[in-house]
């Protein structure tokens, strides 16, 4: 059977056949962040894929990984595009690198996992919320249910963290 | 020569197909929201319009290439409106970047035999049916698997998906909004001197950056226009193309959808703020012969001004992080030093997905850009170049050209043409 959740009045649809993110997307909803492994590079991987991108090797395991990163990037949507976003923005969505093997296996790699910016309740933020975030800020992944067996990953502020005085935001504000 | 790999390039030899193949015809409908008729009627008017420029009946093309993103008519419909009978087509999928890997698929295709002269094509009502922006029907498509992690986040449209690349050059190398905006200044006074562009009115660098913002980095005329339209480009080999009306423009090298790594997810591989031009430039200057120095003009893609300044200095116009000075300090305009989509482009003329930048490169190299320049007696176009408003677009001898074509951060597209001297 696919899993199927309306999100924000969108349809989400994992199809029966798609394993690797039917576990992914399971695995959020135990609140567990995991990512495959390769078996023969050792070597994680973002988003689900169905071989490992520096050996083309297709065993793999799905191991935990600690949902802590920095803001690499990101987008401030002001107007919005898919209904569902309508009355959200502005909103943003964080491209975080993980601290869990950046850098690796080269410089300028790292896992960049996606996710909007919301609360620690899973909220979308505020305005001014979003005023004081940007590239260097630190991150926390959070969950939010689509069904009881399918979740969505998304970012917070990493309120334990310690934060940079001024994360890097562009500059017309 | 001023880039490593640019030095190493054998001049000598003639490397794969260059100059045994050019584009001898060029063609398009109106620029237009609104056309009230279907992908397949502006299919056909653009490609007649082809055809007519390359002086052909539909017994000269038996070879056709479209691409779309089930937007639009696939090719045996279109042949067969025209009375052509094809002894090879193929529809492909895809939107940006797919022009120059288009022509080099044709290039291959002629070469092995299987015919002899293609007709390209992009017909799309992009205002009006399935439109560019995201908005509609791309909005409306079920969200599946893979799509789950970029479009529930609200992560769809192009701009929305290229902005951490932006923002990201901005971030790493000190790159201005200003600066940026400067690249529409330079479409739309090139677009002022194209009657057919659907913007003519000329911008300022203030006027971009207090237009309101879609998602940072983009205000709403840092991005490219939704229209209706049709364009078509027809290739044979250059032998074949000298006995057409207009002068050949001789295909020199070309590069199709080049990506980064992890074109699963480009983001994965850094640095982002670096494009597939890093790639692609290495394909396209050896295979040439020449390097960007060389270049007379050229159509960087513009679906935002953003996308025109990574490549033109990806492809080595400037260097890595200057691409914000290259575009601003008036080289780009016409009358500076090499003139950038001197139709006005994408963000000025219409949008064709790649396809008008071709044709307006093909028809600088001819030196007859349809301008709003004096018609003589003998209906040669003579140009003034005098590039006021209302004015001349056409730059003075062009030697070569070259076109770079985006689909996205980890691919694109790009090709060098010049003009035939036989």
């Amino acid at each position: 059977m696919p899993i199927q959740g309306d999100y924000m009045g969108m349809m989400l649809t994992i199809e029966d056949l798609d394993q690797e993110n039917k576990d992914f997307f399971k695995y959020c909803s135990k609140k567990e962040f995991r990512l495959q492994r390769g078996k023969k590079s050792g070597l994680l991987r973002y988003p689900p894929t169905t071989a490992c991108p520096w050996t083309g090797d297709r065993v793999s395991e799905w191991v935990p990984v600690e949902g802590r990163g920095t803001v690499h990037s990101y987008v401030e949507v002001h107007h919005p595009i898919q209904p569902a976003f309508k009355d959200k923005v502005p909103y943003m969505i964080i491209l975080a690198d993980l601290d869990m093997q950046k850098g690796q296996p080269t410089e300028h790699e790292a896992l960049r996992v996606a996710g909007n910016l919301m609360t620690e309740d899973g909220e979308f933020v505020s305005p001014e919320t979003i005023k004081t975030v940007g590239i260097g800020t630190r991150v926390k992944l959070i969950y939010v249910d689509v069904t009881n067996e399918f979740a969505l990953p998304h970012w917070t502020i990493d309120k334990e963290a310690e934060q940079p005085q001024k994360p890097w935001r562009y500059p017309e504000e | 020569m001023t880039l490593s790999s640019v030095s190493e390039h054998d001049v000598t030899s003639n490397r794969y197909l260059r100059g045994k193949y050019s584009i001898c015809g060029v063609g398009e409908t109106t620029y237009r929201r609104g056309s009230a008729e279907s992908t397949r009627s502006l299919a056909t008017w653009a490609i007649s319009n082809a055809m007519k420029d390359a002086g052909m009946d539909s017994g000269d093309i038996d070879g056709m290439l479209s691409y779309s993103g089930n937007d639009s008519t696939f090719a045996p419909w279109v042949a067969g409106d025209l009375g052509i009978r094809l002894n090879f087509y193929m529809d492909v999928h895809g939107g940006g970047s797919s022009t120059e890997a288009l022509i080099g698929i044709a290039m291959g295709v002629i070469e092995a035999g299987m015919c002899k002269t293609v007709a390209i094509y992009r017909a799309m009502n992009g205002y009006s049916a399935v439109r560019i922006g995201g908005t509609g029907a791309r909005s409306a498509a079920p969200i599946l698997g893979d799509q789950i992690h970029h479009r529930a986040y609200g992560w769809q449209s192009a701009g929305q998906m290229f902005a951490p690349t932006f923002l990201r050059h901005m971030y790493d190398y000190g790159t201005t909004p200003e600066q940026v905006a400067a690249v529409k200044v330079a479409h739309s006074k090139h677009a002022s001197n194209n009657p057919k562009a659907f913007y003519k009115q000329r911008y300022t660098v203030e006027d971009v950056v207090s237009s309101r913002i879609i998602c940072k980095p983009l205000h709403l005329l840092d991005c490219c226009v939704e229209t209706d339209n049709a364009t078509c480009i027809i290739v044979t080999r250059t032998e074949r193309a000298r006995d057409c009306p207009n002068p050949p423009a001789v295909i020199q090298s070309v590069v199709g959808r080049c990506c980064k790594p992890r074109a699963d997810m480009h983001y994965q591989h850094g640095p982002i703020s670096t494009v597939a031009g890093h790639y692609a430039k290495d394909i396209l200057w050896s295979n040439a012969g020449l390097g960007p120095e060389d270049v007379d003009v050229t159509g960087s893609y513009d679906a935002f001004t953003f996308t025109t300044m990574l490549q033109l200095e990806d492809y080595g116009f400037c260097k890595k992080g200057e691409g914000g000075e290259y575009v601003s300090d008036g080289t780009i305009e016409l009358g500076g030093r090499r003139p950038n989509n001197t139709s006005g482009g994408h963000l000025c003329e219409g949008y064709t997905h790649g396809m008008n930048m071709v044709i307006e490169n093909t028809r600088q190299l001819r030196g007859n850009v349809d301008d709003s320049c004096p018609i003589n007696e003998d209906g040669v176009r003579e140009h003034t170049y005098n590039y006021e408003e209302g004015g001349c677009r056409q730059v003075k001898n062009v030697e070569v050209t070259a076109n770079l074509g985006w689909a996205m951060p980890g691919t694109g597209s790009a090709m060098v043409m010049a003009k035939d001297h036989k």
